[in-house]
């Protein structure tokens, strides 16, 4: 236990000794406050019309959009859920690349365990990414609703349990690409593979499943729509026009896990504990 | 005091598909001594020392450190220093924090990160991210990863490469230090000359293949002994040397005389009558006996 405990140290001794985990902070909160700020701003407009519909060109599109908060909060995991992916595939993947596997495996042996630490470490940096986010999608997102007279409910414990669950799930997403660079151990594909997965191939799959009911249903176990649902709310799934029910959000958070530990255990076999030359 | 423990190697093969890199190698090394790892590039040092440190699994055979293999080692960093390719670190990460993360990881002081980047003269460049390091930098830094646990076992893969004279000749004393202090030293090198002056014994690989185990003395043979001898007069002493029936070459500095014996040849010069101006002994060095014993016909 000691011997883990150390490796979860030493683990977070890494993240935190370079630079990209503020660079990534920075843009997280950057990104998610432009986003939920500016859209918070468009729909409470639009709700409260402040803000004519023809304004906005909708084409006498819908202006409600049922409870606004949720929608705007959910933005820290429904779009920044990229950001842990990243630092997590980026943290095993640098492992390979600077050739650190060497000094990790020569002061901890057990591998597996080194893996172990690795996936808890980023877990919890990921939770703390689920802060960041929070701050800006809560923080500027609720304040612009409020500012537009929409009640932020932030007294609803509702509220409150998404914002748990946002913790969670952005926690698995690192898990996740600490997954993912073990299975793909090779750092600029596996970047690719993040940015071309979450921000293009993940959101069509998820529109073209959403048409007929039978895909709508597999496309609820896509890691993204899991996502979603483990949060309880996304502007994905207001798009849905198929009105499929997502899963329920421990189904969720059960299928984001999986993905990880999946994902985890291959990588170990195929990368992980090979020679390290 | 740390004290070494013996490195045993047993019957170690190892195969990459379809190629042998090391084949049933075999070897002790004892503590309180330096021993040279040396071969060629390409006969197999390097995997080796990794499959005794546990990064790469032998195809058969096991290597331990006082008969615990590496990853059983209850306290893997104070037993035993590693120190392999000079390019194993984030190079945005400082010397500093490179080496409290696996402090930090090894159960160790932090206060050991200074001690360690201070022996090997890194302290004023403890801040700076080893990215900009230079060649000579690294090796220290990989150096001061091996010294980080104070282990009573070094192995060191050429850390000779890379450092300028300065730092040849401090390691050379720090590896002679070390192996006083009873710890076990085992280090890795293409080239004979680069530790002939600090190693006691030598374990020398060709192809795979143990070729050669012993002190370093036990490479100090006359291979192959000529006699080197010269006159003004070159014609007269050739006659000479061919009526005594001494077989000889034409060299650049003179004739190449097949006889070990110099006394021999001056006798045959004088009852000639004939001058000399060179007349010495050429041994075989000990960098002669090394490479006849991993040449196999072909230049390094």
């Amino acid at each position: 236990m000691t011997m883990f405990l150390r490796s979860v140290s030493a683990e977070f001794a890494k993240i935190f000794t370079t630079r990209l985990w503020w660079i990534l902070v920075i843009v997280l909160f950057c990104y998610i406050g432009l986003l939920a700020g500016g859209l918070a701003a468009l729909f409470a407009g639009i709700q409260t019309g402040v803000i004519s519909p023809d304004a906005v060109n909708t084409g006498g599109g819908p202006t409600d959009f049922g409870s606004l908060p949720p929608l705007i909060y959910s933005f820290a995991s429904s779009v920044g859920y990229v950001f842990p992916v990243l630092l997590g595939a980026l943290a095993t993947t640098g492992e390979f690349r600077h050739q650190t596997l060497t000094p990790t495996f020569l002061a901890t042996p057990r591998r597996g365990l080194v893996l172990g630490a690795k996936t808890a470490t980023l877990i919890l940096i990921g939770a703390g990414f689920g802060v960041v986010a929070l701050a800006a999608s809560v923080g500027i997102g609720g304040g612009v609703l409020s500012a537009f007279g929409v009640d932020a409910l932030l007294l609803d414990s509702q509220t409150w349990l998404l914002i748990a669950r946002t913790l969670l799930a952005m926690g698995l997403w690192a898990a996740i690409g600490v997954g993912l660079g073990v299975l793909v151990p090779n750092q600029v594909a596996s970047i690719v593979i993040v940015l071309a997965f979450t921000q293009f191939v993940e959101p069509l799959l998820r529109l073209a499943a959403s048409f007929l009911e039978v895909t709508a249903k597999i496309g609820n176990f896509l890691p993204g729509a899991a996502s979603d649902a483990l949060v309880g709310a996304s502007v994905f799934t207001m798009a849905s026009p198929a009105g499929t029910p997502p899963l329920d959000w421990w189904q969720g958070g059960l299928v984001l896990l999986g993905y990880a530990l999946v994902a985890t255990v291959i990588g170990y076999v195929v990368s992980w504990k090979k020679d390290v030359t | 005091m740390p004290t070494g423990a013996v490195i045993e190697f047993t019957n170690i093969s190892k195969r990459f598909g379809g190629v042998t890199a090391v084949n049933d190698l075999s070897f002790t090394v004892e503590p309180g001594r330096v021993t040279g790892f040396l071969g060629p590039n390409g006969a197999g040092k390097t995997t080796s020392l990794r499959i005794l440190l546990g990064l790469v699994a032998a195809s058969s055979g096991a290597a331990t450190f006082g008969g615990v293999r590496y990853r059983d080692l209850p306290h893997p960093l104070k037993t035993v220093g590693a120190a392999l390719e000079a390019a194993s670190f984030h190079p945005g990460r400082t010397a500093r924090s490179h080496l409290g993360v696996y402090a930090i990881a090894a159960g160790l002081p932090r206060t050991r990160v200074m001690e360690v980047l201070t022996q090997v003269g890194l302290a004023a460049h403890a801040a700076q991210r080893v990215g900009g390091y230079s060649l000579g930098m690294r090796q220290r830094l990989g150096l001061a990863y091996a010294l980080l646990g104070d282990p009573g076992v070094l192995v060191l893969d050429e850390p000779i490469n890379g450092l300028d004279p300065e730092g040849i000749r401090w390691i050379r004393g720090f590896l002679r230090d070390m192996a006083a202090e009873g710890r076990t030293v085992l280090v890795s090198s293409h080239l004979l000359s680069e530790v002939a002056q600090s190693v006691d014994d030598v374990v020398i690989i060709a192809r795979g293949e143990l070729v050669h185990l012993g002190p370093l003395s036990s490479l100090d043979t006359d291979a192959a002994p000529q006699t080197i001898v010269d006159s003004p007069d070159r014609e007269n002493l050739a006659a000479a040397l061919t009526s005594a029936g001494i077989s000889f070459s034409i060299g650049r500095t003179g004739l190449l005389a097949a006889s070990p014996d110099p006394a021999v040849l001056g006798h045959i010069a004088f009852a000639a009558g004939v001058e000399l101006s060179v007349l010495h002994r050429q041994k075989a060095g000990l960098e002669d006996s090394f490479l006849a014993l991993v040449g196999g016909g072909h230049t390094l």
